[in-house]
């Protein structure tokens, strides 16, 4: 039960995260990503702001085997560099630049009525599903 | 290149960063779980599609509708800055698939290669970042530059 409300409170916050730093201003996103153009530098800085209080976060979970809740930390042990790592990112990178829209601040604008929102997220589901029906050992070796 | 200082928000974006720091930080310790968006989606959606029960994904779906209910906090409080977008409904179709195939390949995105892997210093995610970050500079330069 707990779990469940920290899940609820965390996507919470991270949303009005995203809001605050204007990562749901899908035009800001792409004018951080046009380097040619009138650059607007603002979302580096929220990577670093989110990579600072992860660090915390991270460094403080390694030295614990569970969670508050009593749950065990399920921290990635995958280290592998392979060509699925690179073509999922370019693929993923590509898409992103496209439309200015990553997962989580899609779902923050899907949650305040956008249409566009609502073509990107419906086509991400369609594309995870088609991924994992058909594409779960291309370019792996 | 020219920085359009005009709209350059750091203390917002900084302190949007924080939050979202914050938020990764709760799940992180409260549940255990690393607050990647892409597998908060996926793995409930994998569940549904195969018919299993959706009761161990209720902490992920409830993180999604955290995030759908976000722009009605923030409603509360300020206005809501306009989601507008500058592709149509082909380019949004396409650039979806890509997204929801890439993060699948790639096994994340922005919050769980991005914020989470970085944070723990994983060269995997920075690999992972640094090209998805190169192909989103890319593909901007040609959209706006190019064609």
């Amino acid at each position: 039960m707990i779990n469940a409300l920290l899940g609820l409170a965390s996507g919470l916050v991270f949303g009005l995260g995203l809001i605050l730093a204007g990562m749901a201003e899908p035009l800001k996103v792409k004018a951080f990503l046009d380097l040619a153009g009138a650059w607007n530098p603002s979302l580096a800085l929220v990577m670093g702001g989110a990579i600072a209080v992860g660090l915390f976060a991270f460094a403080r979970a390694a030295r614990q085997a569970r969670s508050w809740t009593g749950t065990p930390m399920e921290i990635p042990q995958n280290r592998s560099i392979d060509r699925r790592l690179v073509v999922g990112g370019l693929m993923f990178g590509t898409g992103w630049g496209v439309a200015g829209f990553c997962p989580g601040p899609a779902l923050v604008a899907l949650g305040s009525g956008s249409g566009a929102a609502l073509w990107f997220v419906g086509a991400m589901l369609v594309g995870m599903v088609l991924h994992d029906r058909f594409l779960t050992t291309t370019l792996s070796r | 290149m020219t920085i359009d200082w005009n709209h350059f928000t750091p203390w917002a974006s900084l302190a949007g960063g924080a939050l979202i720091g914050l938020a990764t930080a709760l799940y992180l310790l409260g549940t255990g779980r690393v607050a990647g968006i892409a597998g908060i989606v996926a793995s409930p959606l994998r569940a549904w599609l195969q018919g299993n029960s959706l009761v161990p994904e209720i902490n992920r779906l409830l993180f999604i509708a955290g995030l759908l209910l976000a722009p009605w906090a923030w409603r509360l409080l300020a206005p809501l800055p306009a989601p507008v977008v500058d592709v149509g409904t082909p380019g949004l179709v396409l650039a979806g698939l890509l997204v929801g195939v890439g993060v699948r390949m790639g096994n994340g995105c922005t919050s769980g290669h991005g914020v989470c892997g970085l944070s723990r210093l994983s060269l995997r995610s920075l690999v992972n970042v640094l090209a998805f970050m190169g192909a989103g500079f890319v593909t901007v330069a040609l959209l706006r530059h190019v064609f």
